[in-house]
């Protein structure tokens, strides 16, 4: 890979603008196919282009056939998100392992207190109001959304934007007659049975899960499990 | 398949070749059964043999680093195949059972 190209692909990585590397294998030539833009020292046909761009869209890449034989498709979207509304101590594992799963992660809680820098090291937080902030972050398919406060006043306002967006899983922490009480208040708010039985809850698959940690495991096992198809139905 | 981690990958190949190394970029490109790692996982090699990433479960590692030593030197590009019916997967082993092609290209 020519040094220029790599060093757009990372400039274009740190700006979380999604792209596609489109290399000639017979040659090792490439372009660097963008959604309007495209760059490179291959100039590849506008079927390749095509080919390219739905890959990006579908966030699948592979080997196609082109004018000269095979070409790869590497497609760079930016990471897939984790909101957690709640710097809640099970946050903070959860926070940890869905980094290290490859999301980027979003710590939302008004509360200062709770959602400080020093217990969420390295990772973006933010005070603003669950609502604000979940319409700034603007959930989309790649994006999943769990609920941790327990308070109705800071897990309702951003569950309204979550049942809104169409973010692949959607969770909330509570026991069964929490989510029961939920339910109800979210019937009030005007969402119907199809908007309110996308939520996971109780939030997690079932493990037994007791400690912060444990309970992390099974919610980002949850997660997996939907983002990957094994369990269905979350969807929007 | 951007979810992957291998994000760190590239970010330390680029920081290798900054320093001066020699360094090369294996990827996988195609896979056919139960490969261990899905199309866009990478492997980085630099011109003393250190690696980071992956394309395999371990079982290609060693062949795929031997190659892109040599591609370092050359500069030639080249689509590595390794799996059952392939006479060297008995001896590199994808023991999966897998098949899977990787392209090792190096950092200019």
């Amino acid at each position: 890979m020519k040094r220029e190209h790599f060093e757009a692909l990372q400039a274009a990585r740190a700006k979380k603008v999604p792209l596609v590397v489109v290399t000639e294998i017979k040659t090792g030539k490439q372009a660097l196919v963008y959604y309007k833009d495209m760059k490179g020292d291959l100039a590849p046909s506008a079927d390749l282009v095509a080919k390219a761009r739905q890959a990006l869209k579908e966030d699948l890449g592979g080997m196609v056939e082109g004018p000269d034989g095979m070409y790869f498709l590497h497609v760079y979207n930016p990471p897939p998100r984790v909101i957690l509304v709640g710097a809640v101590h099970i946050s903070q594992p959860l926070a940890q392992m869905a980094a290290l799963t490859g999301y980027g992660v979003t710590i939302v809680d008004p509360r200062r207190a709770f959602a400080s820098e020093d217990r969420f090291p390295g990772l973006e937080v933010t005070t603003d109001w669950p609502d604000e902030a979940l319409e700034r972050l603007a959930p989309d398919t790649r994006t999943a959304v769990i609920m941790l406060t327990h308070d109705p006043k800071i897990d309702d306002p951003a569950l309204e934007v979550a049942l809104k967006s169409p973010a692949f899983y959607v969770g909330a922490l509570g026991s069964k007659k929490t989510h029961a009480k939920r339910v109800v208040r979210l019937k009030e708010m005007g969402f119907d049975d199809a908007a309110i039985n996308r939520i996971r809850a109780p939030v997690g698959i079932e493990i037994e899960a007791r400690s912060p940690a444990e309970i992390a495991v099974s919610i980002m096992a949850e997660v997996t499990a939907i983002r990957r198809g094994h369990i269905t139905g979350a969807g929007p | 398949m951007s979810t992957d981690p291998s994000d760190d990958v590239l970010s330390t190949a680029g920081e290798w070749r900054k320093g001066g190394k020699g360094v090369a970029v294996a990827t996988v490109v195609q896979t056919w059964g139960s490969s261990p790692r899905p199309i866009g996982s990478q492997l980085a090699v630099d011109g003393d043999g250190s690696f980071i990433g992956s394309v395999s479960g371990g079982c290609i590692e060693g062949a795929v680093i031997k190659e892109a030593l040599e591609i370092i030197g050359t500069g030639k590009p080249k689509l590595m195949e390794f799996g059952v019916s392939d006479e060297q997967a008995w001896q590199v082993g994808l023991a999966c059972g897998g098949k899977v092609r990787v392209y090792v290209e190096r950092l200019d």
